[in-house]
């Protein structure tokens, strides 16, 4: 894990709020156009911070969506009822408004379209934000690369991007869905939390050196990340990305 | 604030045997040192209780630890480092100033909350600095490089302060 050379100053921008589009009942996606945005890779992501009329600010961490090419930065926000600063940004924000940010940051947990190896991605919930920025960046670059998703999701209701997913998903680009608590009738994919044998049938074969992506809820990525290192896959080669309540 | 204990890291958490563990201090140092997980356990150990702050925005108040002060593990080594990189199992690296690990500040802990460290929050041993960033306090460590000059670590390498003093929130580069 050699470092990267070290980056400027990471500044604080203010974002024009273009549109806001409902994913799910609970997630927006907030899409923005940022002035001077330096470009980000697949993966990383931005700070927000909010200031209260009485100055008190907050500031939290959210993955951006959108590939690397598009004219606009595109981030997904779920709400957390307890939350400080996704409520406003999921109930409150209105196209027209403004918002400042700053990034991108991260870059570790990046896909880069000159990757030619096997790509195992596996989300919990939300965790799918920045592992679809890596689908959309590998669709926008026209990459040939073997791409998986196992994708766990409450419901078929709450499931992030499905249809976009569907439309993307063919031959070289894999979308398992697994639904935890309830199933629509007549389901035929996976019901259950994302085990080892799961992985095995959805992932590329360990032999194949695969990279793997997981993001999701800490409990989610350790047990993921176990079950791969189980499966024989190199830890250098699994990165994680964890959130929470309170987390990044 | 929170009741959980969230973690950063950025690949599987690591499980090294304790017979195979030991944990050296290298580098700018006159006598290299190392310790097994026997040798460690024989050290004089103290209990440290703090508040830990992760660069995620969350801290947690009065963490209870067990382990060895930085201050007995170098106690006599003659070294004109000003820089230490913590190294851990699993490739991890962070880096701070010497003097950041010394005089009450800093440790090597192998319990939390009076059990034996889990793994996914850096067991068997990690270290603790609870005047900085949590990121600054290597899980699973199995060493430190002492150095004359700084080196940025992983997360410092990819933009994060290379101080990470969180009353000033210095969480990016130029914080």
């Amino acid at each position: 894990m050699a470092g990267a050379a070290l980056p400027g100053r990471l500044s604080w921008r203010l974002a024009d709020v273009l549109g806001i589009e409902p994913e799910t009942a609970n997630a927006k996606t907030l899409v923005l156009d940022v002035p001077e945005w330096p470009g980000h890779r697949a993966g990383q992501h931005v700070d927000i911070r909010l200031t209260a009329e009485d100055g008190y600010q907050a500031e939290r961490s959210y993955s951006i969506a959108s590939a690397p090419n598009g004219t606009a930065l595109e981030l997904t926000v779920e709400r957390l009822d307890d939350g400080e600063v996704s409520p406003y940004l999921t109930d409150e924000l209105r196209a027209g408004d403004q918002l400042e940010l700053r990034g991108p940051v991260g870059g570790y947990f990046v896909w880069e379209p000159r990757q030619a190896e096997p790509v195992l991605l596996v989300a919990g919930g939300s965790g799918v934000v920045p592992l679809m920025a890596m689908i959309r960046a590998r669709a926008a670059a026209g990459s040939d690369a073997d791409m998986r998703l196992l994708f766990s999701s409450r419901s078929w209701d709450a499931v992030i991007y499905r249809d976009e997913l569907d439309r993307l998903a063919g031959e070289r680009l894999t979308v398992a869905h697994t639904l935890t608590r309830s199933q629509p009738a007549g389901w035929k994919g996976y019901a259950r939390r994302v085990d080892s044998a799961m992985l095995q049938e959805v992932g590329p074969p360990a032999g194949h050196k695969p990279t793997a992506y997981i993001c999701g809820p800490t409990p989610f990525v350790e047990a993921v990340a176990g079950a791969l290192v189980a499966l024989g896959y190199e830890e250098q080669r699994i990165k994680t990305e964890r959130f929470g309540p309170t987390g990044g | 604030m929170t009741g959980d204990f969230p973690v950063l890291s950025a690949g599987p958490t690591q499980h090294t045997p304790l017979e195979e563990w030991d944990f050296q201090i290298v580098g700018e140092i006159a006598e290299p040192r190392r310790w097994t997980w026997q040798e460690l356990q024989a050290l004089p150990s103290e209990e440290i209780t703090r508040d830990i702050h992760c660069v995620t925005k969350w801290t947690k108040l009065d963490t209870v630890w067990r382990g060895v002060s930085f201050d007995t593990l170098l106690d006599g080594a003659e070294t004109s480092a000003e820089y230490a990189i913590q190294y851990s199992d699993g490739g991890y690296t962070t880096n701070l100033p010497l003097v950041d690990l010394l005089d009450g500040k800093g440790w090597l802990v192998f319990e939390y909350g009076g059990e034996p460290l889990a793994p996914e929050h850096g067991g068997p041993a990690r270290v603790l600095v609870p005047h900085l960033y949590f990121w600054k306090s290597a899980k699973w460590a199995r060493g430190v490089r002492l150095q004359v000059d700084d080196e940025p670590g992983f997360w410092e390498g990819y933009g994060y302060n290379n101080y990470g003093d969180p009353w000033r929130e210095q969480r990016y580069q130029g914080d």
